[in-house]
């Protein structure tokens, strides 16, 4: 499609909406004057950029590493098969995982509960640091990380809805049964709030030069 | 320094003369285009960021209320089916969707019970529902439903929420934890899942939003 304004080799010197007095919808993709409140396409709230974003990105954030904290140092699971009661946390769980032979499963639970978070923690805080940063050469790749960061998060449920499987499922009276433990609570709100920072994230920062970006011209 | 700004320059001029209405811009990244009519069977990608703007399809729309319907027959048939079955030393137990949820509960997780409930079954369902009931008029070339345009911001919204996917790949993780502990097999509910994330994955692909909002602007009589 057809680029308005000319593309300077090589740098992000692409004409914007806000660069040019107009505010964007982001669910219609409709442009209007700076001024306009409304989308009078689809009724969306517009805002050129969320000048919250970043407060948000960082207070859910750290609402996401916080409740990260105890849902790996409590049990995700409390198994109890006739004598014998065992607490397992998640890298615990993957750990007997693959001493029990299933080495894939064990790297399943490894990358949804642990490596993802982490690397989302990482990522998050990377790209809120760097914004209004003039690093133009990057922020493609800073974009890309974004959208992945934004893509990747909801898998991180899959451990909790593995334990509420688990405990609706393993329940033979005596012979066996599996509570939840506390931990799964606390791992759902470090998911749930990373996805929320996630989402405050306003990604048109990432390629705005200043911060706070430049003023729209009357 | 002076050149960190954006578009400084010569094609500042070049919009002076275009109205707003002959523009758009990139959702993600702010960059501006001259707008475009929805033509069916193309791509439009953001060229900054590489977005993908627009996918609009012919015939989508029809597909797409198909997949709904099929969406929310499965969803609430394996409600209440079970999905998974145990059994130790004849010692029998199986799990339906609403027995998951209510896993939590017990033991003081309530608020994990309803997040477990809405995420895996109210919001899956709550969407269809929207993309019924915006899609259904302009389909069948009748004026747009009220509210229409709240309803599909609402189905926009929720779509990361919606992790029926995500709880389908949890149920096997969760068979191979236990295969050895005791004999595990799939219930009906399972099969009925799968088919719906094939189903959901496909919906998403033929959905444009873009050309839902073009439609829904279109005055129609």
């Amino acid at each position: 499609m057809q680029l308005v304004g000319m593309e300077r080799a090589g740098t992000a010197s692409v004409l914007t909406a806000r660069g040019s007095g107009l505010v964007t919808c982001r669910q219609c993709t409709r442009v209007w004057p700076m001024a306009t409140e409304i989308c009078g396409r689809c009724g969306t709230k517009l805002r050129s950029r969320d000048d919250l974003s970043m407060q948000k990105v960082w207070a859910w954030w750290l609402t996401g590493v916080i409740a990260y904290v105890p849902a790996n140092l409590y049990p995700m699971l409390e198994t109890r098969a006739l004598f014998d009661t065992q607490d397992s946390t998640i890298v615990g769980g993957a750990v007997d995982l693959l001493l029990h032979g299933a080495p894939v499963v064990a790297l399943v639970i490894l990358i949804a509960s642990v490596l993802i978070p982490v690397g989302k923690f990482l990522a998050i805080a990377y790209l809120a640091v760097t914004v209004g940063r003039r690093a133009q050469t990057r922020n493609a790749d800073r974009h890309k990380l974004f959208e992945f960061v934004e893509f990747i998060g909801r898998w991180s449920m899959i451990d909790v809805f593995v334990v509420a499987i688990l405990s609706s499922l393993v329940q033979l009276s005596s012979l066996a049964t599996i509570k939840p433990g506390p931990a799964s609570l606390a791992f759902a709100i470090s998911v749930i709030a990373t996805m929320i920072s996630a989402q405050s994230f306003d990604s048109r920062m990432i390629w705005d030069t200043g911060f706070p970006p430049k003023a729209p011209q009357a | 320094m002076g050149d960190g700004l954006l578009m400084d320059g010569p094609s500042e001029k070049v919009l002076v003369d275009v109205a707003p209405e002959n523009l758009m811009a990139c959702s993600e990244c702010d960059a501006l285009y001259q707008a475009v009519a929805p033509e069916p069977e193309t791509l439009i990608v953001c060229e900054r960021c590489h977005h993908v703007i627009a996918r609009p399809r012919r015939k989508a729309g029809m597909t797409v209320i198909s997949l709904a319907f099929a969406t929310l027959v499965l969803v609430v048939a394996a409600t209440f089916l079970p999905f998974l079955s145990i059994s130790v030393a004849g010692v029998e137990n199986s799990a339906s969707l609403i027995d998951t949820a209510l896993a939590f509960s017990e033991g003081g997780l309530a608020f994990l019970a309803l997040a477990t409930v809405a995420l895996i079954i109210l919001i899956p369902t709550l969407r269809m529902l929207l993309i019924l009931y915006v899609l259904v008029p302009i389909v069948f070339d009748r004026p747009p439903a009220r509210r229409a345009k709240s309803a599909f911001r609402m189905s926009i919204a929720l779509k990361p929420w919606s992790m029926a996917e995500i709880f389908v790949i949890g149920c096997a993780v969760a068979l191979v934890k236990i295969v050895d502990l005791a004999d595990v097999a799939f219930g009906p509910a399972f099969w009925m899942f799968s088919a719906l994330v094939i189903i959901v994955t496909l919906q998403e692909r033929l959905l444009c939003s873009w050309s839902v909002w073009n439609a829904l602007e279109q005055p129609q009589s």
